[in-house]
């Protein structure tokens, strides 16, 4: 057993016990970050408080949802949006968190995707990091289904539909999953589950994951210069902190994150209070009802580049590029051939991919809410082809980068 | 500066890319129709001034259908049974006088099918008659006569500014439509049982009021409650305005509200369905004090720290 002694403060009986000060050091006085980086690299942390906002707001609207089809509308709409102190407030910050939360990721992943920061020992910190994405789709689309609202109903009964469509046929698994032939108690249930137990211990788990991932290859900085960083913390150390090319992550990091979060909090809490509507679609107001299907059925605004990916093409061809277009981001950091981990700026031909592969995205989400039909339609069906022949260019592309 | 460079990019996206799922996307995917100002163009204006105390006599043409309460008049039948017999409620006439159009009341009397828009259901030439029947005057100036009757229920009801929002739902729109988060059902509020008993009969009312209503309208109508959220304030004016725009062939009447009371009863559908809205501008205006304070700390912190590295 270790050698205790007698502690002179409640600070040495901590140190003594769980190593604090150690603790401390290695993951925030001394945990070097490069000086140079704007404020894109405070996403992550805006993510992260975003994340805190949804799992507090959260808690509160669990306490007096219904998971029950009779009640779950009402649950919602009356007793917490109208009956409960302040339900209001936490719903509203609870859907707008959601929304935003995904913008936030899409531009924490592009910002990844310019500064090349997946590649040179940062693989594991994207792949965690698309994890998270999965993740987070998969907590979205469940707690869709919550409200029992029309489009929860309409949502729940075309997704899952998906396995039964086409070559796949897997009528028994979509049964599976729905616990009935229709979404119904066992359906709401099982989601109600997975959107306040499962899903989101998975997501406190890969956010760990993601930031342990980050500790030893230290995140990227502007210029995707190699950084000493062994050198660069002496230098930060003997006092040179002026010269030196890193900060330390508290205060120095730390400082900046804040004023972003802070920044973006007076964006967030905007919405919150005057333009919540965008992040809670009307047709969910309406109470679920099997025998009205709803004129326009589409995902919320994060899924329709990929539910765009899935629309214009025949059932079994759709389904193949739908299925391509959840997986191949996650093999980003294996199809870029290139050695070069700078901005994507000063890397020949990627430079025009990464605007393209973001113009298309956006053209895709635009296309994917629309009513297939005339041009919205083509626009589609050459914008779902682009982004699958952008991935297969990628390695080319990339193999006949010059070294920078 | 290169900081800004880079938030404008993000931002030039970010709205992009909001522009397409929200404004432009609803453009293309839902009708959308201007409110005339509640003015009832295609009704004849009405050229007579009416004299209410002749219309107090000509309004026993209403009352073998119609209560009026405030009249002394009570209905001849209670909910279920008048259902039974009309499809549905005639409502109370107390406040018609304020809450429906002048204009459109006058021309309601004449010939209730076309003023309510509603001749594609009543043709009388098929043997569809209207359950409101025509007025049939009783001396030969019947414009005099209707003005006489429109005045009279217009000196009866009660003032513009006295009228609530939830007096002018219950008499436009409460016969046929339910609003549980306000404890509304076609036949009445519901009230609080003290037994079970009575509890069942009341329930048992309402089904046979609603299976006669929905009979009568090919559907039963809606219940509210959440329709301010799921429709909207602009789709709700312009479709009470007129019905037939959004939904070609609908059984909803257009029923005729005057622009004043359109706003009210839009004001009652936001006290059930957007009640905390007051609350919520008072909240907002605080949080975002706090948060601008909050941030001004958070950027004088970061100064502060970053002084001793560049
Ligand atoms: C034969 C029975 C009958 C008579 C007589 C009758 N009504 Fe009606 N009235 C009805 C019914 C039934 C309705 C409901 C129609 C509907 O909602 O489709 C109605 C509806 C109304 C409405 C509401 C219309 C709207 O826009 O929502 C008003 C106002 C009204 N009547 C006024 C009168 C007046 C004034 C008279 C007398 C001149 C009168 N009614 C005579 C049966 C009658
Ligand atoms: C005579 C019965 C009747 C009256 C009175 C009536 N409605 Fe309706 N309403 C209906 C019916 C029937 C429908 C269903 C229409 C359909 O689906 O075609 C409907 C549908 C609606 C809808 C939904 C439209 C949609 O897009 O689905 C709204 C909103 C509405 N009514 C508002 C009102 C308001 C507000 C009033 C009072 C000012 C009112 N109604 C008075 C019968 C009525
Ligand atoms: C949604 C939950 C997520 C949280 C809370 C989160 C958090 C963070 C944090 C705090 C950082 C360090 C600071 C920064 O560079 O921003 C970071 C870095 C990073 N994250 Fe995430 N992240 C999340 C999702 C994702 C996703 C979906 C991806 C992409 C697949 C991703 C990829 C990356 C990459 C590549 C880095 C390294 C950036 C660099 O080295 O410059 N993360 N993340």
């Amino acid at each position: 057993m270790a050698h205790f002694t007698k502690a002179k403060s409640l600070h040495d009986w901590l140190n003594q016990r769980l190593a604090i000060d150690t603790l401390r050091r290695v993951l925030a006085t001394e945990y070097w970050i490069p000086k140079n980086i704007n404020f894109l690299w405070a996403m992550g942390m805006v993510l992260a408080i975003t994340f805190a906002l949804l799992l507090v707001s959260g808690i509160f609207l669990l306490m007096y949802y219904q998971p029950n089809v009779d009640l779950a509308f009402d649950s919602v709409n009356y007793t917490i949006m109208q009956e409960v102190g302040y339900g209001w407030l936490w719903r509203h910050i609870h859907g707008v968190a959601a929304s935003v939360v995904f913008l936030i990721i899409y531009i924490h992943m592009f910002t990844g995707i310019y500064y090349g920061s997946y590649k040179k020992g940062r693989e594991m910190i994207w792949i965690s990091g698309m994890l998270l994405f999965v993740a987070f789709s998969a907590e979205a689309f469940s707690g869709y289904m919550l409200p029992w609202g029309q489009m929860s109903y309409w949502a729940g009964m075309v997704i899952t539909n998906l396995f039964s469509m086409g070559g796949l046929q897997l009528d028994g698994l979509v049964e599976w999953i729905r616990g009935d032939y229709i979404p119904a108690q066992a359906f709401l249930n099982r989601f109600f589950m997975l959107h306040v137990l499962l899903i989101p211990l998975a997501i406190i788990g890969l956010i760990v994951l993601h930031f342990g991932a980050l500790r030893i290859p230290h995140v990227n900085n502007q210029d995707g210069e190699e950084i000493d960083f062994e050198a660069e913390a002496a230098k930060y150390k003997a006092g040179n902190k002026k010269e030196s090319k890193v900060i330390a992550f508290v205060n120095d990091f730390m400082s900046k994150d804040m004023m972003v979060v802070s920044i973006y909090l007076i964006f967030f809490f905007y919405l919150v209070f005057y333009h919540y509507d965008f992040a809670m679609d009307p047709v969910n107001f309406d109470p679920a009802d099997g025998l009205k299907t709803p004129t326009h059925i589409y995902p919320e605004w994060y899924f329709l580049w990929s539910y765009e990916i899935l629309r214009p093409f025949s059932t079994n061809v759709g389904l193949i590029a739908f299925a391509f277009a959840q997986v191949i981001f996650f093999l980003l950091p294996f199809l870029d051939r290139s050695p070069n981990a700078v901005p994507a700026s000063r890397r020949g031909l990627f430079k025009y991919w990464f605007w393209a592969m973001l113009i298309d995205m956006i053209i895709l989400t635009g296309m994917g809410k629309l009513p297939p039909e005339g041009i919205f339609s083509t626009i589609g069906l050459y914008a779902a082809l682009l982004f699958i022949g952008l991935w297969i260019v990628l390695p080319f592309i990339t193999k006949f980068e010059k070294k920078v | 500066m290169k900081e800004l460079l880079i938030l404008a990019v993000v931002t030039f996206f970010t709205l992009v890319t909001y522009y397409l799922v929200e404004p432009f996307a609803h453009s293309q995917m839902h009708k959308h129709f201007e409110s005339d100002g509640f003015a009832y163009k295609d009704l004849p204006a009405v050229t007579k001034k009416g004299d209410a105390s002749r219309g107090k006599d000509l309004v026993s043409a209403c009352i073998g259908c119609h209560g009026i309460e405030v009249a002394g008049f009570q209905a001849p039948m209670d909910a279920v049974s008048a259902a039974a017999t009309f499809g549905v409620n005639p409502p109370d006439l107390s406040n018609a006088g304020v809450v429906f159009d002048e204009k459109f009341l006058a021309n309601l009397i004449k010939n209730p099918a076309h003023a309510l828009m509603v001749e594609h259901k009543f043709d009388p030439a098929k043997g569809q008659m209207h359950p409101m029947s025509e007025y049939y005057a009783t001396g030969d100036d019947k414009e005099q006569e209707v003005a006489d009757i429109v005045a009279y229920l217009r000196s009866i009801a009660v003032k513009q500014e006295e009228l609530t929002p939830k007096m002018a739902f219950e008499t436009a729109c409460g016969r046929c439509h339910a609003v549980n988060y306000g404890n509304w059902t076609q036949i009445g509020e519901k009230p609080k049982f003290k037994k079970k008993q009575d509890e069942l009969a009341f329930e048992t009312q309402l089904l046979d009021y609603q299976d006669y209503l929905a009979k009568y309208m090919g559907t039963l109508p809606p219940d509210l409650s959440m329709y301010i959220r799921s429709r909207g304030e602009h789709y709700i004016e312009t479709f009470i305005e007129n019905p037939q725009n959004y939904l070609k062939g609908t059984a909803m009447p257009r029923v005729g509200v005057s622009a004043e009371s359109a706003e009210k009863v839009i004001e009652h559908l936001k006290d059930v369905g957007d009640s905390k809205r007051h609350e919520r501008e008072t909240v907002g205006k605080y949080v975002m004090i706090y948060m601008l304070i909050f941030a001004i700390f958070a950027i004088l912190w970061k100064k502060e720290v970053w002084r001793d590295l560049h």
